[in-house]
């Protein structure tokens, strides 16, 4: 079932904001604007500030790697309306050259959300205040939710006992990392397990 | 009248033996004590059953290993009994529990800590992570194993280990200063 008045909810966003918005869909009975980059700040402020939307808090901003794109990243802000008892999804497609810009002024929380997302992606967020690295090791290098980036990465620390200090060194892997067999019911569950393709036929 | 008290029935097996033994023992302390008022032991010995019996250990919890961890603290397991008393601060613990994922951001620190401890020191790695990076051994970010920054003395396996698991830990330890009854380590 399609909740209606969250579609009559995303006509209304798309009309308001007829130049911002790219496309509105409702994905899993979620409402899912992608809108204009250079825009994101105005269509956060305007579902922050409208009677109709008061999106008042900013959930999550995260970002997602699809690299066989031309512009290969996303970046999603999910909100929530407490007094409509809503949310929804506003994504925006960047690309490791093409700055997003910020969303801190609006929402004040997205602060720490950027420094990740750039931590994790690489994705430059125009005039953040502070814009470092926030989870990853001091002098990191790489972004590691990339999906070019090797799982292992490229160091691994340990203790050396004559310069007594801990030191970086390029990774080695006694054993390499086991590929599982996610076909095997075992291992892992697919949307169809092998022997179910003729489940869903008609008799 | 036929009916046999419980409590004058003699204990059987190697219970009874532990139990005897540990008479023995005690009526050779206290009848050594009543007969000269002192008592006489190896020195190490003393310092080892000294050192086991009031283990403190650092305070390191770094994951979901810590919580199990605090279960050992409190009242159903209560490590207290065992002279194992948790310390904010490394200049006061003799002993330090690795509980949880040891990240390569936290190595640094977490040598540090341990440099800041007074000898003798001992080291519990508990959990999986701790012991060889576990579930995150492929990972970019986790030292495979805390025993690639320091030495290690009982490793704890689990995932998250029980609390019954780390007091089990802890006993090994006591059991392993003991025997080995060292003054410098």
């Amino acid at each position: 079932m399609v909740d209606v008045a969250l579609r009559d909810l995303g006509e209304y966003v798309e009309a308001a904001l007829l130049d911002a918005v790219q496309d509105v869909r409702m994905d899993y009975d979620e409402l899912c604007l992608v809108v204009d980059r250079d825009r994101i700040a105005r269509v956060l402020k305007f579902l922050r500030d409208d009677v109709n939307c008061q999106f008042k808090q900013l959930m999550d901003v995260c970002g997602v790697d699809y690299p066989e794109r031309e512009e290969r990243f996303e970046v999603v802000y999910n909100l929530l309306s407490l007094s409509q008892n809503r949310r929804i999804r506003v994504k925006v497609t960047a690309s490791p050259e093409t700055p997003v810009p910020t969303v801190t002024e609006v929402f004040s929380s997205a602060d720490w959300w950027e420094r990740e997302t750039w931590d994790m992606y690489g994705i430059f967020f125009r005039d953040h205040p502070d814009l470092r690295r926030i989870l990853t090791d001091y002098g990191f290098q790489g972004h590691p939710l990339r999906k070019d980036f090797p799982l292992t990465g490229y160091v691994e620390v340990r203790y050396d006992d004559d310069q007594k200090r801990v030191v970086y060194e390029p990774v080695k892997l006694p054993q390499d990392f086991r590929s599982f067999d996610f076909l095997s019911p075992w291992e892992g569950i697919q949307e169809q397990l092998p022997g179910d393709e003729k489940a869903k036929e008609q008799p | 009248m036929g009916i046999i008290q419980t409590s004058e029935l003699p204990p059987a097996g190697r219970e009874a033996e532990l139990l005897r033994d540990h008479d023995k023992l005690w009526s050779r302390v206290s009848g050594e004590l009543d007969d000269k008022g002192f008592l006489l032991t190896q020195f190490d010995k003393l310092v080892s059953w000294a050192r086991s019996g009031s283990m403190w250990p650092m305070t390191f919890g770094l994951a979901c290993c810590a919580v199990e961890m605090m279960h050992a603290y409190v009242s159903r397991y209560d490590l207290d009994r065992f002279g194992v008393v948790p310390r904010p601060s490394p200049r006061q613990a003799d002993v330090i529990i690795v509980a949880g994922t040891l990240t390569n951001k936290m190595a640094p620190a977490f040598r540090r800590v341990y440099d800041q401890m007074a000898e003798p020191r001992y080291v519990i790695s508990m959990g999986s992570c701790a012991n060889g990076g576990g579930y995150y051994h492929y990972s970019y970010s986790v030292v495979r194993g805390c025993d690639r920054v320091v030495p290690v003395d009982i490793y704890v396996p689990g995932c998250p280990p029980t609390a019954e698991a780390l007091v089990y830990g802890v006993l090994q330890l006591q059991k392993k200063i003991r025997r080995t009854g060292t003054l410098i380590r």
